[in-house]
Formats: structure tokens, C-alpha cells, sequence
């Protein structure tokens, strides 16, 4: 057996040494796509792992955004304690939305969850005095980071580097904890509902029960992705909340490859550099994107990891 | 409390814009009634049929029943889009899961929404009402009713039967009804239903890009109208029941009312109060209320 060389690390570390380029640019499209990464990721557990389409996940990913938001904006708490309360949060609203949820099965979950999702936009949109409505809230301060500013190495950088690296531990640290989930004997749990769940039942397992855990866990990690992207965006609108905002997400998982663990973190990547690039070109983005869509669905189904692998197969049976 | 003529017009405005929801939704009601399948795509039809009705308005000119012939045409051009598009991508997606096909519905979506934008711009784009009916009311209990909207509001129901009326009595109708419930058989029986689906999209697709054309006079175009209306379409097929005729007529009232008497009460919550009300029905009855569950 052949050692697996330590993908992950190697990752982080380069993830970690995007700041030391000097460009303030590369930093911040490496800080969305972690953001963006992490919320597909949490998407995956539920549409890959579980088979559960949600089509309302921007509604967890929006509560997070405003409770770090406002949290750290109107009520001065520390990021310490406001970055948590996002995935309690949206973990919370998950658990009370998935409660009603999980008793509906296929099209009739996917409209209640995407129901509740426009419930929790409208309340974003309207609730003027908590959440700014419309105007949304803008000028989200930064967490105090000066203390890195103290370490070696780091003394250099601007704050929007620090933010980013604070991002990376953090999303590092969440995808290890959702790598585990998956491959846990309750992620196994999880895959079985997904393939047969009528059998699932057969062996005295609570279908249910499992999906909501996974709808909780899905809604919390989505909430802490909200938090982050909130102050990396420097101002949360009730757009993060919108139905739309769900159909793009559910286009970075289905573009990285559903059911393969690092399959949305690359469809982010890939989307959003596409993103960057065809903007400088084109202000028609969206049509762009749904052509790429389109292809995706006609010819890749699997998405670039199927595809991939598809290839990796095609090649070691050639040779 | 307020006064009766006031509550009067409130809920005559509910009921005109009950029955504009009802034009939209009843195709959205009709493609998942046949096909199972939610189409994203029908706020979209009904945003082409509001700038198709434009264009056609102005190439029209000045002439006698400009705005009839400009939203009939409206209606067929996006009629003839809905076609081509069932036929020749939709199609390939029946046997693929649900996902697939909701995410090709929003990939239309962001393609031809985009593309009106091409074409017409970002501008506000309006159509005249029709001379015939522009300018007057009609004055009913102290509520003053524009003759558009009365127009509207007995436009409504007129297609409602005449779809029903379709539905129930002709051979298309039963053909359109089997296939809801069992389309292999019915393909066993030899009717075509590949053919039968293009005819479902294409009659779905007018009764939105027909939306479109009819509502151009009383709101202004804009881009973006699309993804506001399908999701007005969606609550009133939820509420009313995915796939039931009646049901859609029935769901448009209900969030007519609940929309323009929720702004009397809560101002500013009347939308949530409609996604509630949504919520709510998903919950107890999640075929809505005159829906019958799937299998």
C-alpha cells in the first residue's frame, strides 16, 4: 500500500502562505472561496451525504452573517464569542425549521426548506430596527487581531490578512470536524439513508432523527460560514438570505461533484475564479453561469470530481 | 375599524392581483401537475412576455388594437420558447433525479434573464393600457375600480373555466389529466405523450408570457421581476395545491387577500405573513389545500 502524501497539510500551508504574496487581491479571493468553500461543504452533508436537496441553505448561512453582525456591530461583543453564536444560531433555526422538514420527503422538503428560507429573508428584509432591512447592515468592524500583529512573521501584514488567516484556522478546523462526521459510523448512517432509507427504517434506525441531526449540523456549519463571510464582506443584506443565493450554492456543490468530501470546496475555487475572470470580460455573468450550469447538467453530471475520476479510471484501464 | 368601502377596495385590489397570480400560477400549476417538476423558469416566461409585449407595442405603432395584438403575440413568442425548450434540452432530463431538473429550470432562468437584459437593457420599459379601457373607473361602494382592473378581474375566472372547461372536457384535456396520473399506461394506450409534455409546456408557457403582456400597463418592467414573481407563483401553488386546477384559483385568493389585508394590520410584515401561511400549509398538508398527495 502506497502512502497518501498529507493532501490536507500541504494545503493549509499553502492556504496559510497565500498573505506572504503581498497582494491584497489574491488574499481576498482566497478568503471567499474559503468562506464559499465551507459553505458548500455544509450543503454537501445534506444533498450529498444525506440525499436531502435543500433548497433553502442560504437561510442559515444569512441567520449567521447577522447574528455575527449585529453581535459584533451593535452590541461590541468579541469575535470570540460572536463566531460561535453564528453556527449556535443558525444551528438553532436549523433544528426548529428541520423539525417540520425532515417529516416531508423529496420535492415537498425541498419547498418547505427553500419556504423557510424566504421567511427568513423577508424577516431580514423587513426588520428594519434589528437588521437594517433593505439597506442591510454595512460597516461590520473587523475582530481586534492586533495581537498578530505582536507575533513574528506577522507584523507586516494589513488586518484584512490577519482576518484571512484567523479564516483559514477557522474553515480548516470546520472542514476537519465535518471530515469526521462523514466518516464517523453516524456519516456512514447518513450515506445508508441516502442510498435506501426504507431499509435504513428495516434495521431500526430513526431515519428522521438522523436527518435532522444532519440538518442541524448542515445549518450550524452554514451559520458559520454566514458569520465569517459577514465581516470578510464587511456588511451583511438580506440578499445572503434569498432564494438565489441557495441556487448558487447548490451550483458549487453539484460543480465539485456531490458525495465527494472536497467536491464543493473545488466547485467554489473553480466558480469563483471563473467568477473573477469572465467579469473583467463581460457584465453577464449569470448567463455565463448558466450555460456552465446547463453543460454541467447535460455531459457532467458527477461534476468535476466524477468527471475526474471517470478519467483516472479511463487512463489505469488503458495503460 | 375602518370603513366598509375602504375594506371594499382593499380587497377588490387583492382580487386584481389574485387573478394576475392566478394567470402565472396556473402554468406553474400545470407543468408540476404533469411533469413533477417545478419550473423556476415561469417567472422568467412571464418577464419575456412583458418585453416581447413592449417590442411588439412599439414596432405596432399607433395602430387599432395595438395592445391585444402585442400581448397575444407576447404570449405566443413565449408559447413558442416554452416549446422548443421542452423539446430540445428539457426533454433529455426526465429520467434524471429532481435536483437536476430544478437546477436546469434556474440555469434557464439565469440565461434568459440575462439574455432580456441584453436586449432591452436595465431600463424601465412600460406598455400603454389599451384606449378602450384606459382612464376610467368604475365607482362601486365608494371604491373606485379602473376599468383595467376590472378587466383583469373578469379576465380571471373567464380562463379559469375555459381551462377547466379544457381540462375536463376535451380529448387533449383527458389525455392531459391521465398523464398526471399514469404516463406509461398512457403511452401503452398509444397517445403520444412526448408530444402531450411540448403541448403542456407550450400551453404553460402562454399563460405566463400572457401574464407578462397584461401586466405590463400596471407595473413597469424591470429586470429582476422574475425571480420576485416566481416566488409569489410558488406560495399560491403551495397554498392551493401543487398540480389541483382549483386549488391554484383558490391559493390566488387566499394570498390576494392576505397580502392586501396584511398591510392594513402589520404593514410591514404582510409578506411574512404570506410565507407563513405557506409554511404553515406545507406543514399540515403539504399537497396543499385541494391537492391530493403524490405516490
Amino acid at each position: 500500500m502506497t502512502r497518501r502524501p498529507p493532501w490536507e497539510a500541504l494545503l493549509l500551508a499553502a492556504a496559510l502562505a497565500v498573505p506572504a504574496l503581498g497582494s491584497r487581491f489574491y488574499t481576498f479571493l482566497a478568503n471567499d472561496v474559503l468562506i464559499w468553500a465551507l459553505f458548500a461543504t455544509s450543503l454537501n452533508l445534506l444533498v450529498g451525504y444525506t440525499g436531502l436537496v435543500s433548497f433553502g441553505h442560504a437561510a442559515y448561512f444569512g441567520i449567521g452573517a447577522y447574528t455575527t453582525g449585529i453581535l459584533m456591530k451593535k452590541l461590541g461583543v468579541p469575535f470570540l464569542l460572536a463566531f460561535p453564536a453564528a453556527g449556535v444560531l443558525a444551528g438553532a433555526a436549523a433544528l426548529l425549521f428541520g423539525f417540520f422538514c425532515v417529516r416531508l420527503t423529496r420535492i415537498y422538503f425541498a419547498m418547505l426548506t427553500l419556504a423557510f428560507a424566504q421567511i427568513v429573508w423577508a424577516i431580514c428584509f423587513k426588520w428594519n430596527e434589528v437588521t437594517g432591512g433593505e439597506q442591510g447592515m454595512p460597516e461590520i468592524p473587523y475582530p481586534s487581531l492586533d495581537w498578530m500583529g505582536r507575533l513574528p512573521l506577522l507584523g507586516e501584514l494589513r488586518t484584512s490578512d490577519h482576518f484571512y488567516l484567523v479564516s483559514v484556522v477557522l474553515v480548516a478546523a470546520c472542514l476537519g470536524l465535518l471530515r469526521r462526521v462523514v466518516g464517523s459510523p453516524f456519516g456512514r448512517m447518513l450515506t445508508t439513508i441516502r442510498e435506501n432509507a426504507e431499509r435504513a427504517e428495516f434495521i431500526g434506525v430513526n431515519v428522521r432523527r438522523y436527518e435532522l441531526a444532519a440538518f442541524v449540523l448542515a445549518g450550524a456549519f452554514a451559520g458559520l460560514a454566514g458569520g465569517l463571510f459577514g465581516i470578510f464582506n464587511r456588511g451583511v443584506f438580506p440578499d445572503f438570505a434569498y432564494w438565489t443565493k441557495s441556487s448558487e450554492v447548490l451550483i458549487m456543490t453539484l460543480l465539485g461533484g456531490m458525495g465527494v468530501f472536497y467536491g464543493p470546496a473545488l466547485g467554489a475555487l473553480v466558480l469563483i475564479l471563473l467568477n473573477q475572470q469572465i467579469v473583467s470580460y463581460t457584465e453577464y455573468w449569470p448567463f455565463v453561469l448558466g450555460t456552465i450550469l446547463i453543460v454541467l447538467l447535460f455531459v457532467f453530471p458527477g461534476g468535476l470530481a466524477g468527471a475526474a475520476s471517470t478519467a483516472v479510471r479511463r487512463l489505469r484501464r488503458a495503460t | 375599524m375602518p370603513d366598509p368601502s375602504f375594506i371594499f377596495a382593499q380587497s377588490v385590489s387583492g382580487l386584481t392581483a389574485a387573478m394576475f397570480l392566478f394567470l402565472i400560477a396556473s402554468g406553474l400549476s400545470l407543468i408540476f401537475g404533469v411533469l413533477r417538476v417545478l419550473n423556476f423558469a415561469h417567472g422568467t416566461f412571464y418577464m419575456l412576455g412583458a418585453y416581447t409585449a413592449f417590442q411588439l407595442a412599439q414596432w405596432i405603432g399607433n395602430g387599432t388594437g395595438r395592445f391585444w395584438l402585442a400581448a397575444l403575440g407576447a404570449a405566443a413568442a413565449v408559447a413558442i420558447l416554452g416549446g422548443l425548450v421542452e423539446r430540445f434540452l428539457f426533454r433529455h432530463l426526465y429520467g434524471a433525479e429532481e435536483l437536476y431538473q430544478l437546477l436546469f429550470t434556474y440555469a434557464l432562468v439565469l440565461v434568459l434573464s440575462d439574455a432580456a437584459k441584453m436586449i432591452w437593457g436595465t431600463q424601465q420599459k412600460s406598455v400603454s393600457a389599451p384606449p378602450e379601457l384606459a382612464g376610467k373607473a368604475l365607482s362601486l361602494f365608494g371604491a373606485i375600480i379602473p376599468y383595467y382592473n376590472l378587466f383583469i378581474i373578469l379576465l380571471g375566472p373567464t380562463i379559469a373555466l375555459t381551462f377547466w372547461l379544457t381540462l375536463q372536457r376535451t380529448r387533449v384535456g383527458r389525455f392531459i389529466r391521465a398523464a398526471a396520473l399514469d404516463r406509461e399506461t398512457l403511452g401503452a394506450l398509444g397517445v403520444n405523450v412526448d408530444a402531450l409534455y411540448t403541448w403542456v409546456f407550450v400551453l404553460a408557457s402562454f399563460l405566463g408570457g400572457l401574464g407578462g403582456a397584461l401586466i405590463s400597463p400596471m407595473r413597469a418592467t424591470t429586470p429582476g421581476m422574475d425571480t420576485e414573481i416566481i416566488v409569489e407563483a410558488f406560495v399560491v401553488v403551495v397554498i392551493g395545491g401543487l398540480g389541483s386546477f382549483w386549488g391554484t384559483f383558490f391559493g390566488a385568493l387566499i394570498y390576494g387577500q392576505v397580502l392586501s389585508f396584511g398591510i392594513l394590520f402589520f404593514p410591514r410584515f404582510s409578506i411574512f405573513a404570506v410565507f407563513a401561511l405557506m409554511a404553515a400549509v406545507l406543514m399540515v398538508r403539504p399537497w396543499g389545500l385541494l391537492g391530493r398527495p403524490l405516490k
